[in-house]
């Protein structure tokens, strides 16, 4: 069964079927599909990691989707976005996230990529606990206000757009 | 009143639960039922400052009312990476 458009999943993440679901999800020409995709990086800060886990509170998540989604719509109301963060267990080089966005031009669909991914990471509670070389730990998780219009503005300033 | 209490990551970890039926004394707030939590799981008390929180999946802020059969989830703070930090940086 396809996954929503905007999805928390275990499963291998598919880029390339998610651009493909924006794109004919899309009531207007498309002209231009971009795409996101965050990897496990073998390194990080300078750790050599070993693999990830990744941890949603899943329903809260899809709900910020969902509000990056109204974000975008506000300013581009005919583009599509899709949105699918895997959690669990990730060796280096699998993909976490994925993101693609169907739009009539290419200008749109990459800046609306770009804050899609920086927004995400402001504010989707999801953590990212790390094991490296000489032990692990918890690095990452999103706890920016979303109502927070610095944040916000921060993540458009990151658009160049 | 009860309430289900969510942890996640570290906090999870902490409280050796990722959810817990928890009895509070009304009215509660969402700084009480934290304030509960960390008397229960003293190991919690670093995390009040930086915590937020979520009532029935949406943001809350600490003063914020809390009824009985509610979802209260705890979410511990980004300790790597800042949103203010340049792009080169950030540990995504």
């Amino acid at each position: 069964m396809a996954l929503p458009r905007l999805a928390v999943t275990q499963a291998v993440l598919d880029p390339q079927a998610l651009a493909a679901s924006v794109s004919s999800a899309s009531s207007t020409p498309v002209g231009a599909v971009a795409t996101f995709v965050g990897l496990v990086r073998a390194e990080n800060m300078g750790r050599r990691v070993q693999y990830l886990e990744y941890e949603a509170y899943e329903p809260l998540a899809v709900r910020a989707f969902a509000r990056i989604e109204t974000e975008l719509a506000e300013r581009y109301p005919h583009l599509v976005i899709g949105v699918h963060h895997r959690t669990g267990r990730l060796a280096v080089g699998e993909a976490s996230v994925a993101i693609a966005v169907a739009s009539a031009h290419r200008a749109d669909a990459f800046v609306a990529c770009r804050y899609a991914i920086e927004r995400l990471k402001q504010i989707a509670p999801i953590w990212k606990h790390e094991y490296f070389d000489e032990g692990e730990v918890w690095i990452e998780g999103a706890t920016a206000d979303p109502d927070d219009e610095a944040a916000k503005s921060e993540a458009w300033r990151r658009t160049c757009a | 009143m009860r309430v289900t209490v969510r942890l996640f990551a570290r906090l999870r970890e902490l409280a050796g639960a990722s959810e817990l039926e928890r009895t509070v004394d009304g009215p509660a707030t969402i700084g009480s039922v934290w304030a509960d939590l960390v008397n229960s799981f003293p190991a919690l008390a670093p995390y009040s400052r930086t915590i937020s929180a979520a009532r029935n999946l949406e943001y809350a802020r600490p003063d914020a009312p809390v009824e009985e059969g509610d979802e209260i989830a705890f979410l511990p703070p980004v300790s790597g990476g800042s949103t203010n930090a340049p792009s080169g940086e950030d540990p995504v």
